[in-house]
């Protein structure tokens, strides 16, 4: 579903991708993980088109999205950052993007499971950052797409909606989908996904299961896992 | 295109600095009217008005709103829309709403003080015309700057220096060489100085236009050898179209390349 070959990207004298390779052809969940500032962040806009590569190929289902955007159809992504424009109500907000994006299915049980209901009719600027954050994720679940691209999903969220979040995670896998997801909240990672991929200083670092990793870094503590990733140079 | 200058357009109608310009230029309208009760004098005093002060306001207005919609550009980048379209659209919500407020805000106090019966409509209609463009070019040239300066207060600063110096250095600096090379013939080298800012280009338009040799000064009137008037407009206007058009592809490229 997703090939990348040898993609490389500076911002100014900074390298964030060197060379980095990385094919997806399974359905599932991909965590995408690494320290802060691993190119987790390029990789994914990368792949979405907000960043422009300096060199290498990004495929998406067989074809090159470099310079298209009919891709993106096809695409459901939560941005990092709820950031959305203030003076809008959230109903005019969610009437606009249905109208920018065709194919917009289950937002009434998105709003409903959420507790949206009510914030409808507020301002944008007007909402608490977990609010937001909800209203981030119906604008990305309420689209049915091959691929779903999650940054830091679980941000600002209370228990009750992180509940519901895996809930939709596990729906949209059941579906055949294919889910990347970068969080920094390990026990998040380990639940709910199928395999890991961690970057560091631009390229794939490594690559497998929540058990192989656990395995190879001989301790049964998942965070401590990751944390080993680093420290064994 | 069209649904993002919907939304740009919906967002602009509901902020205030709308209002605050379309209501300056409706106070003007009526104040120079009242004060000079002629619409020809009018005209020119707005010509005057309007050749500083709508590339002023268009520059602001453009950058500023370039960096407030920052959250909405990043929300439209994600959706499969082409990419120059999301900043296309947003420039011309921007440039057709301030156009639209000169329009009006000027258009309503001269047409009850009579402007339809009168014979200065077709000059009043150019004017309007030519302060629709200008909008419309120091739109652009805020868009361009603020696209490649991610830092706010540079965008800012650049968009208002480049503004001081097409209004006031520009022709300081174009008046001293005259006065320098005043031994040499100049007559070409005026022309080219004259069509190379947009700002002098729209006076000595409107001049053309209006007839008034008084005020036409050297520029004018070498415009006015050089093409006669007729010609002259002609050759004026398509500079304007130019200076429209170069920083709209200015736009296309950047939004190709830009990172986000």
């Amino acid at each position: 579903m997703i090939a990348i070959k040898d993609l490389n990207k500076t911002f100014g004298k900074n390298q964030v991708l060197s060379n980095l390779n990385l094919e997806i052809n399974e359905q599932g969940v991909f965590a995408i993980l690494g320290p802060n500032g691993s190119g987790k962040s390029t990789l994914i806009k990368s792949l979405l088109g907000l960043c422009i590569p300096d060199s290498g190929e990004i495929q998406f289902k067989g074809e090159s999205v470099l310079k298209k955007h009919h891709y993106r159809n096809n695409i459901q992504y939560l941005p990092q950052i709820a950031k959305f424009p203030g003076n809008l109500k959230v109903k005019e907000l969610i009437a606009m993007i249905k109208d920018l994006r065709k194919g917009a299915i289950r937002y009434e049980e998105i709003i409903e499971k959420f507790a949206l209901e009510e914030s409808l009719n507020k301002k944008l600027h007007a909402l608490s950052g977990g609010t937001r954050q909800k209203i981030n994720l119906l604008l990305c679940f309420m689209f049915d797409g091959d691929l779903i691209i999650l940054d830091e999903p679980t941000t600002g969220l209370d228990p009750k909606a992180t509940v519901y979040l895996k809930q939709l995670i596990r729906e949209e896998k059941d579906k055949g989908k294919t889910i990347l997801i970068t969080s920094h909240i390990m026990q998040f990672v380990e639940e709910i996904s199928d395999e890991l991929v961690y970057l560091l200083e631009g390229h794939i670092y490594f690559r497998g299961t929540p058990d192989s990793l656990k395995q190879k870094a001989e301790t049964r503590d998942f965070e401590e896992a990751i944390a080993s990733l680093t420290e064994q140079d | 295109m069209l649904k993002i200058l919907k939304y740009s357009f919906i967002d602009l109608a509901r902020s205030r600095w709308t209002y605050v310009y379309l209501l300056f230029y409706l106070a003007l309208g009526f104040v120079l009217l009242f004060l000079n009760n002629d619409l020809g004098k009018g005209i020119i005093t707005i010509m005057n008005v309007i050749i500083i002060l709508v590339p002023l306001i268009s520059t602001i207005f453009g950058v500023m709103y370039y960096y407030n919609s920052a959250e909405f550009t990043e929300l439209l980048l994600a959706m499969p829309i082409n990419r120059p379209l999301i900043f296309i659209g947003q420039y011309l919500g921007v440039a057709i709403s301030l156009s639209i407020s000169l329009v009006l805000g000027l258009g309503i106090p001269f047409l009850i003080y009579g402007l339809s019966q009168s014979a200065a409509i077709w000059d009043f209609s150019l004017l309007l015309l030519i302060g629709s463009a200008l909008s419309f070019i120091f739109t652009g040239l805020a868009f361009n700057l603020a696209m490649r300066n991610d830092h706010k207060i540079k965008g800012f600063s650049y968009a208002i220096l480049l503004w001081l110096f097409l209004a006031v250095i520009y022709d300081g600096i174009f008046l001293m060489l005259l006065i320098v090379m005043e031994d040499y013939p100049l007559d070409v080298f005026a022309l080219i100085a004259t069509a190379v800012n947009p700002i002098d280009l729209s006076r000595i338009l409107v001049l053309l236009k209006l007839d008034i040799s008084a005020l036409m000064g050297y520029t004018g009137a070498v415009f006015k050898s050089f093409a006669g008037t007729l010609p002259g407009m002609l050759v004026a206007s398509g500079m304007l179209f130019l200076w429209t058009a170069i920083p709209i592809l200015g736009i296309f490229r950047k939004s190709r390349r830009k990172d986000f």
